[in-house]
C-alpha cells in the first residue's frame, strides 16, 4: 500500500511537471496548429525570471517579503514569457499560418536565439529589455478609445516605445548596479533556492513527500483550473473555443481572429513561463533547461489528442506514472519472485533514460490503435 | 501546402556543376589538410541533405530524426574499424570493453568482422530502421507536424539508448575511428583521409544521380503528388503509405552512408550525432539551398557548414544568433532557398532596387514558359 502510494505520488509529480509544461503547448497547437519549438525556451525564460526575482527579493528593501518570492515570480514568469510569446506571434508566426512545418523551423530559430541571448546578455539588461517590451506593447492600449481612433495615435505609439526604452535602460542599469550577480553574462547554470517554508518534507498517510514537489502539483492544479475556467466561463474563452472549432465561421460572425490568436499565443506562452517556475524548483537553471522537457511535452500532446485539455491531463499523468513504474523498476518490488527473464528485462529498462525508450515504444504501439490520440476531435474531414 | 516545384534551367545546373567539380578537383592542391578534411566532412553531409530533400522537398515529410540513420551508419562503420583493429587488445575485442569489465563480444558485433557485411550494413541497417519506423507511422496516416514530432521523439529515444549503453557500444564516449587500421594504415593518417575525400566527392555525385533518378518519372510524380495533395493521390488509387515508406527508407540509407563517411573523416562517432539540434540543422541546409532542388541540398549543406566553421572560429558566440536568424529568414523571406531566389525574380528585383536594370513594363509571361520547359528538365 505504502509502495503504491509512493509510486502514485512520484508519477503524479512527474506528470504534473509535464502537464503544466504541455498545457500551453496543447492550447496553442489545438487552436492554431502551430508547433512552437521555442516553447521550451519560453519555459527557460520563466525559470530565469524566478532566479532574477529571487535575487531582487534578497535586496534589503524587499528582504522582509523574501518568503513570498516564489508566488510573485509565478506572476512575473507568466507575464515575461507571455510578452515574449506575443512578440513572437506578432513578428514571425503570424506570417506563417497555414504552413505548420515552416512555423516549426522558424520557432526553432527563435529558440536558438533565445538560448544564446541568455548566455551572452547579462540578465539585468535582459530584464530591462523585457520591461521595455511590456511597457511598449501595453502602454498604447491603456489610452481611451478616443485617442486610439485619432489619426495621431501612431505618434502616441511611437512615443510610448521611446518611453519604454528609457524605462528599460534605466531599470536594467538599476538592477545591474544593485545585484552584482546579474550584471555579468554567464553560460553557467544558476540555482534557485526554495524559501524556508518550501524546504523539507511533509508526511501524508505514513509516507513522506518533498514540499517542492507538492508545490509543483499545486501550481499545476491552479493553472489547470484557471485555464479551464477561463476557456469555459469568460467571453474571450468562448471566442477562443469558437475559433478552435471553426476559424472561418468565427471570422464571419465578427470574432477578431487576429486578437484571438495573439491572446491564445500569449496565454500559451505565459503558461510555459509558469512551467518554468516549476522546473526551476526541481534543479538548476541553464540555457538548455527547456530542451529537456520539450519532447516530453510533444509526446503528451500527441498522446492526448488535439484541442482537448482532458486528453492533455490524462496523457501527462499517464506518462508520468508509467515513467515512474518503469524507471524505478516498481513492478519488481510489487512482485518480487517473477521469472528471471522478465525481471532481467525490467531491470534493463529501470533507468530514467531507458524508461524513455520504453515509453516511446509504448506510445508508438498505442498510436497504432488510436492514431489521433486519446480524445480525438470529431469531424468528417478527409484529413482526419 | 503552397509550394511550387522549382525547376532549374539546364544552364544553371550546368554552371553549378562545373563550379562544384572544378572546386573538388582543385581543393586538394589549394586547401591545407585541415580545411580539406573539413570540406570532405561537409561533402559527406551533403549526402544526408540529399535524403532530407527527397523526403521533405519532394514528398513533404519533415523528418527531424535523420540523425538516427546518420548515426547508425556511422556506428556501423566505426564498429567494423574497431573490431578489425582489435587484435592486440585482450580477448581480441575493442579496447573500451576492458574498461567496463566485458570479456565477451556482444553478439551483434560479431558480423562486423566481415568487410562485405559492414559495407552493406552501413546503408541497409539505417534504411531498414527507417522503413520500419516509417511504416508504423505512415500506416496510421500520421503526417504533418505529428510525423515531425514523432521522428524527433524517436531521435531522443535512440540518443538515450546509445548514450546509456556503455557495455554494448561505449555509451556517451562513442567509438573512435582515427586510431584504427584500414589497409594497414592509420585511418587518421593523411593519405587515407585524402582517399576518403575523393571517395566522398565521388559518392556525392553518385548520390545526386541516384536521387535524380528517384524523383524523375512516375515515382517522382507521385512523391510530389503526396506532398501537394495526399488525399487526392489516395483517392486516385495509389497507396501513399508504400511510396512514403520507400522514400523514407531511401533517405535513411543515404543518411547512413553520409554518417559513415562523416565518421571516418571526423575520427569518432558518438551519440552526439543524434542530438536534436543536429537533425534540425540538416533541414535548414536544404531550406537554405532550395528545397525541391537536389543541387540546392548539396550547396546548402556545404555552404552553411563552411560558414559555421568560419564564423565559429572568428566569433564563437555569434553563430547561434546567425543560425537562428537564418532559420527565420529562410522560412519567412526565402521559402525557395538561395537557388530559388537566383532562378526566380530575385536578382532582377535586386538590380531594379539598385537602379541597375529597367523595370519590365509588360506583364511577365515568362513564368508559364519556364514551367513547361522545366518539366522536361528535372
Amino acid at each position: 500500500m505504502e509502495l503504491l502510494l509512493d509510486s502514485l505520488f512520484n508519477g503524479v509529480a512527474i506528470g504534473s511537471v509535464l502537464l503544466v509544461a504541455a498545457l500551453g503547448l496543447a492550447i496553442v497547437f489545438g487552436l492554431m496548429g502551430v508547433i512552437n519549438l521555442a516553447h521550451g525556451e519560453l519555459m527557460m525564460l520563466g525559470a530565469y525570471t524566478t532566479y532574477v526575482t529571487q535575487l531582487i527579493f534578497k535586496l534589503p528593501l524587499l528582504k522582509p517579503y523574501y518568503n513570498a518570492y516564489v508566488i510573485v515570480s509565478i506572476f512575473f514568469a507568466f507575464i515575461v514569457s507571455g510578452v515574449v510569446g506575443i512578440l513572437l506571434e506578432k513578428t514571425v508566426i503570424r506570417k506563417l499560418y497555414g504552413s505548420p512545418l515552416e512555423t516549426l523551423l522558424a520557432t526553432w530559430g527563435v529558440s536558438l536565439i533565445l538560448q544564446q541571448f541568455v548566455r551572452s546578455v547579462p540578465l539585468a539588461y535582459g530584464t530591462g529589455l523585457v520591461i521595455s517590451l511590456i511597457i511598449g506593447l501595453f502602454l498604447p492600449s491603456v489610452f481611451s478609445s478616443k485617442v486610439k481612433e485619432s489619426i495621431n495615435f501612431k505618434y502616441v505609439k511611437f512615443s510610448s516605445w521611446i518611453f519604454a526604452t528609457l524605462v528599460g535602460v534605466l531599470s536594467g542599469n538599476l538592477i545591474s548596479s544593485s545585484v552584482s550577480k546579474l550584471s555579468r553574462a554567464s553560460a553557467r547554470n544558476v540555482d534557485v533556492t526554495a524559501p524556508a517554508w518550501m524546504r523539507g518534507q511533509v508526511e501524508i498517510l505514513g509516507t513522506t513527500f518533498p514540499k517542492t514537489r507538492l508545490m509543483i502539483i499545486i501550481i499545476t492544479l491552479i493553472s489547470v483550473i484557471a485555464i479551464t475556467l477561463f476557456l469555459n466561463q469568460s467571453a474571450w474563452g468562448m471566442r477562443i473555443r469558437a475559433v478552435t472549432q471553426n476559424r472561418e465561421m468565427s471570422d464571419c460572425l465578427g470574432i477578431s481572429t487576429e486578437k484571438v490568436d495573439v491572446l491564445t499565443f500569449g496565454i500559451g506562452s505565459g503558461l510555459a513561463g509558469v512551467a518554468g517556475v516549476a522546473v526551476s524548483l526541481l534543479g538548476s537553471v541553464g540555457p538548455n533547461v527547456g530542451g529537456n522537457y520539450i519532447v516530453g511535452c510533444f509526446m503528451v500532446v500527441v498522446l492526448g489528442g488535439v484541442g482537448n485539455l482532458l486528453g492533455t491531463i490524462f496523457a501527462s499523468f499517464g506518462i508520468g506514472i508509467m515513467t515512474d513504474l518503469i524507471g524505478a523498476g516498481r513492478l519488481l518490488s510489487i512482485w518480487p519472485d517473477m521469472p528471471l527473464p522478465l525481471s532481467n528485462t525490467i531491470n534493463f529498462f529501470a533507468t530514467t533514460s531507458m524508461a524513455r525508450v520504453m515509453i516511446f515504444a509504448l506510445i508508438v504501439i498505442f498510436l497504432q490503435f488510436k492514431p489521433t490520440g486519446l480524445f480525438p476531435q470529431k469531424g468528417r474531414m478527409v484529413e482526419s | 501546402m503552397e509550394f511550387k516545384n522549382l525547376k532549374l534551367s539546364k544552364k544553371t545546373t550546368f554552371v553549378i556543376w562545373v563550379i562544384i567539380i572544378a572546386f573538388i578537383i582543385a581543393a586538394p592542391s589549394i586547401l591545407p589538410v585541415f580545411r580539406l578534411n573539413l570540406l570532405g566532412r561537409y561533402l559527406s553531409l551533403a549526402i544526408v541533405a540529399l535524403g532530407v530533400d527527397l523526403i521533405w522537398g519532394f514528398t513533404g515529410l519533415l523528418s527531424l530524426g535523420q540523425g538516427i540513420f546518420f548515426a547508425l551508419g556511422g556506428y556501423c562503420a566505426a564498429m567494423y574499424l574497431q573490431i578489425t583493429s582489435s587484435s592486440e587488445f585482450p580477448n581480441n575485442i575493442p579496447e573500451f570493453f576492458g574498461l567496463y569489465g566485458v570479456d565477451n563480444l556482444p553478439f551483434f558485433w560479431e558480423p562486423f568482422r566481415s568487410p562485405i557485411f559492414s559495407l552493406f550494413a552501413i546503408w541497409v541497417i539505417p534504411a531498414l530502421v527507417a522503413g520500419i519506423l516509417g511504416f508504423l507511422v505512415f500506416r496510421n496516416r500520421i503526417k504533418g507536424v505529428y510525423f515531425s514530432i514523432l521522428t524527433q521523439a524517436a531521435l531522443l529515444v535512440f540518443f538515450n539508448f546509445f548514450n546509456g549503453q556503455q557495455k554494448l557500444i561505449n555509451g556517451t564516449n562513442g567509438l573512435k575511428t582515427d586510431v584504427t587500421q584500414l589497409f594497414g594504415q592509420m585511418v587518421g593518417s593523411e593519405s587515407i583521409q585524402r582517399m576518403f575525400f575523393w571517395f566522398t566527392a565521388l559518392l556525392v555525385i553518385a548520390a545526386w544521380f541516384f536521387s535524380k533518378w528517384v524523383v524523375k518519372g512516375r515515382f517522382g510524380n507521385i512523391l510530389i503528388g503526396i506532398r501537394d495533395d495526399e488525399p487526392r493521390v489516395r483517392f486516385t488509387g495509389y497507396n501513399p503509405v508504400l511510396f512514403k515508406t520507400i522514400i523514407f527508407s531511401i533517405a535513411g540509407g543515404l543518411a547512413g552512408i553520409s554518417g559513415a563517411l562523416y565518421t571516418v573523416q571526423s575520427g569518432i562517432v558518438s551519440p552526439q550525432f543524434m542530438t536534436v539540434p543536429f537533425s534540425i540543422e540538416m533541414v535548414i541546409w536544404v531550406a537554405v539551398g532550395g528545397r525541391g532542388t537536389l543541387l540546392g541540398a548539396i550547396l546548402g549543406a556545404v555552404l552553411i557548414n563552411y560558414a559555421k566553421s568560419l564564423v565559429s572560429e572568428a566569433l564563437p558566440a555569434s553563430w547561434m544568433f546567425i543560425q537562428g536568424g537564418i532559420f527565420i529568414l529562410v522560412v519567412t523571406a526565402l521559402p525557395e532557398g538561395v537557388l530559388g531566389w537566383v532562378q526566380g525574380e530575385g536578382p532582377r528585383n535586386l538590380l531594379q532596387k539598385l537602379g541597375l536594370k529597367r523595370k519590365i513594363e509588360t506583364y511577365p509571361s515568362l513564368e508559364i514558359k519556364n514551367e513547361t520547359e522545366g518539366l522536361k528538365n528535372e
